[in-house]
């Protein structure tokens, strides 16, 4: 087990060292140059200017050089200047990881209750009227577009009954936590509704697997109650594969909630990642990026550890 | 199985028949017409007109026409590309096998919103594609559907894959070999017809997906690029005149939601016909 976390943290590095480079590669081929971007700013700069500046930051380099020379002073805890923060890169992302971890956690955990709930109810009662209606809200929330039923809850919500603020993560100058909390609460159910559907599927059939074996009627036969069978004999087992879905969905999560941030104005690490991108940030872009890709990396980790754990016939030698 | 197919077929016809349906109506999609900006619904416009005073029903049949085809045409794409890729690991097996399926692991562990904002946003002068190519009205299509079918093809491998590995060493694959059948054609004639009913689920599944995807791609402002729009891009349009013109941004995401729900049922319905072993504890 000790073995297989070490190998798989090695591929972790290895892997990342190899994102890094493809990410930094492909920065390159975004459109504008910060240098020529300053050249169209200020007509005064000349040709000769703007040769100096790039010799100035290394841009004249073969782009392996000008990698390794990044690589180097990141490895060395220096991962460069935002420009569009005008701060260290390390202050522009650290703040916005929170946020993000902010607005995750409570939908993650809201959604994976609700997914219990509702998934155990639904495999209980196969083909029933409860069933149906699970199986359409999943169906529903898996084809919603995450934008539009943002949209909807800010026509509803803010535009029509005024209870909820439309966008941002706090009102001007309040330090009010309730404040805070009240603009939480539109973007936590968008990202709760559209990832409770797909987790309770897998709730779902995973349920419904397990209540089909042998050791249920078993179970059952020797006077188990009926909530006893459900939590105890059945869910444990029907945890094992839920598990793995969830962690492997948490890492994407991180990065993949930039829709529901651009919707409502929620500066998170999605919406740093996009703007930094767009805004030719190279420094920001490249370690906002990483920083996702190690999220989602150790989430897999996480995922595959704790499917042994949870089931002790898989062993990773 | 009926309705879902019914309503994806209705979307189909209409979105198709956009032109006749302009030639009728004798109205142009894109025309412009600032006198008769956000009105509501009339005779003439159905549905009422946008903020440049076009006739918001016409544009929707004809933003369906782009959505649907990045749908399927990266579906397909992905589809056979997945099937390429998964009956060689699967078939050939060894170091083959290893390296195809990491690739395929590598994928799935990627985030990868994040990296297509960075390859959507490439500049394909860059990159260097004839210019021709670049300054076609296409491009953004051909951008959209490439990219869908980069994150997409995975499914396809390990499913084809997974397939091809069990039935390599059937009798009648055995059979074929000792007889003297060649590779492609074992693989081809005896082992993609074993693949085909959950390969045709998945590729009916992804459909949906890749009109998400698309839609996201499109509200980004990385996606369907004008002179042409998708349900995508109408809203991401519409987005900005949410408290004036709140239908606007209603309509194009009620049809995506439509078409997707329809392909996510259809799929369904089909892996219970096709496939019912895994459709047995469903």
């Amino acid at each position: 087990m000790i073995r297989f976390a070490a190998i798989r943290l090695v591929e972790i590095i290895a892997m990342l060292a190899l994102m890094s480079f493809l990410i930094y590669a492909l920065i390159g081929l975004m459109p504008g140059d910060p240098i020529d971007l300053m050249r169209s700013a200020d007509p005064r700069m000349s040709a000769a200017d703007a040769a100096r500046l790039k010799a100035l930051y290394g841009l004249d380099q073969p782009l392996l050089l000008r990698y390794a020379g990044w690589a180097r002073q990141a490895l060395a805890g220096d991962l460069g200047y935002s420009r569009l923060f005008a701060a260290p890169v390390w202050g522009a992302l650290l703040p916005r990881l929170g946020n993000s971890l902010l607005l995750m956690v409570p939908s993650f955990v809201l959604a994976f209750t609700i997914a219990l709930g509702l998934g155990t109810l639904a495999a209980r009662h196969p083909r029933s009227r409860l069933d149906g209606a699970v199986n359409l809200f999943c169906f529903a929330g898996i084809s919603m577009p995450t934008f539009w039923l943002a949209l909807i809850l800010i026509l509803v919500f803010a535009a029509g009954f005024g209870w909820l603020p439309a966008s941002g993560i706090a009102t001007a100058g309040s330090s009010d936590i309730a404040d805070r909390l009240r603009h939480l609460v539109m973007p936590v159910t968008t990202l709760t509704l559209v990832s409770a559907a797909s987790y309770t599927r897998y709730v779902r059939s995973a349920m419904r697997e397990a209540l089909a074996q042998d050791h249920i009627r078993t179970a059952r036969a020797k006077g188990a109650s009926e909530a006893r069978v459900v939590v105890h004999h059945a869910l444990r087992s029907a945890l094992v594969p839920v598990t793995t879905i969830l962690a492997l969905s948490f890492g994407g999560l991180v990065s993949g909630a930039l829709v529901t941030e651009t919707m409502f104005a929620y500066p998170g690490m999605g919406k740093l990642i996009f703007d930094a991108v767009m805004g030719n940030d190279y420094n920001l872009a490249l370690a906002a990026l990483l920083l996702a890709t190690v999220v989602t990396m150790v989430a897999n980790l996480v995922a595959d550890l704790a499917y042994a754990w949870l089931d002790p016939r898989v062993s990773y030698r | 199985m009926k309705l879902p197919l019914i309503l994806l077929v209705v979307i189909a016809a209409a979105s198709f028949a956009a032109p006749l349906v302009n030639a009728i109506l004798g109205i142009d999609p894109n025309v412009v017409d600032l006198l008769d900006r956000l009105s509501g619904p009339s005779l003439a416009h159905p549905l009422g007109t946008d903020e440049l005073g076009r006739d918001v029903l016409l544009r929707l049949l004809a933003g369906g026409r782009v959505s649907l085809v990045i749908g399927v045409a990266a579906a397909l794409a992905a589809a056979a590309l997945g099937t390429l890729i998964g009956l060689t690991a699967g078939y050939l097996g060894g170091w083959t096998d290893r390296v195809l399926m990491r690739g395929t692991d590598a994928m799935i562990a990627l985030p990868l919103l994040p990296l297509l904002i960075v390859l959507a946003a490439l500049d394909l002068n860059k990159l260097g594609l004839p210019a021709r190519l670049i300054q076609s009205d296409e491009i953004s299509v051909v951008r959209i559907v490439a990219l869908a079918v980069l994150v997409g093809w995975t499914t396809a491998a390990r499913l084809v894959r997974g397939a091809a590995l069990v039935t390599r060493n059937r009798d009648f694959v055995r059979a074929a070999r000792s007889l003297g059948a060649g590779v492609p054609h074992i693989l081809w004639l005896h082992i993609l017809p074993n693949v085909l009913a959950p390969l045709i689920v998945a590729t009916t599944l992804s459909v949906g997906d890749v009109i998400l995807f698309e839609s996201v791609l499109s509200f980004l402002g990385l996606g369907v690029q004008p002179p042409l729009s998708s349900w995508g891009s109408m809203l991401s349009n519409a987005q900005e005149l949410i408290t004036a013109a709140p239908l606007l941004a209603v309509y194009p995401g009620l049809m995506i939601f439509l078409t997707v729900v329809a392909c996510n049922l259809l799929g369904d319905a089909l892996q219970r016909r096709l496939d019912p072993v895994t459709a047995r504890t469903r």
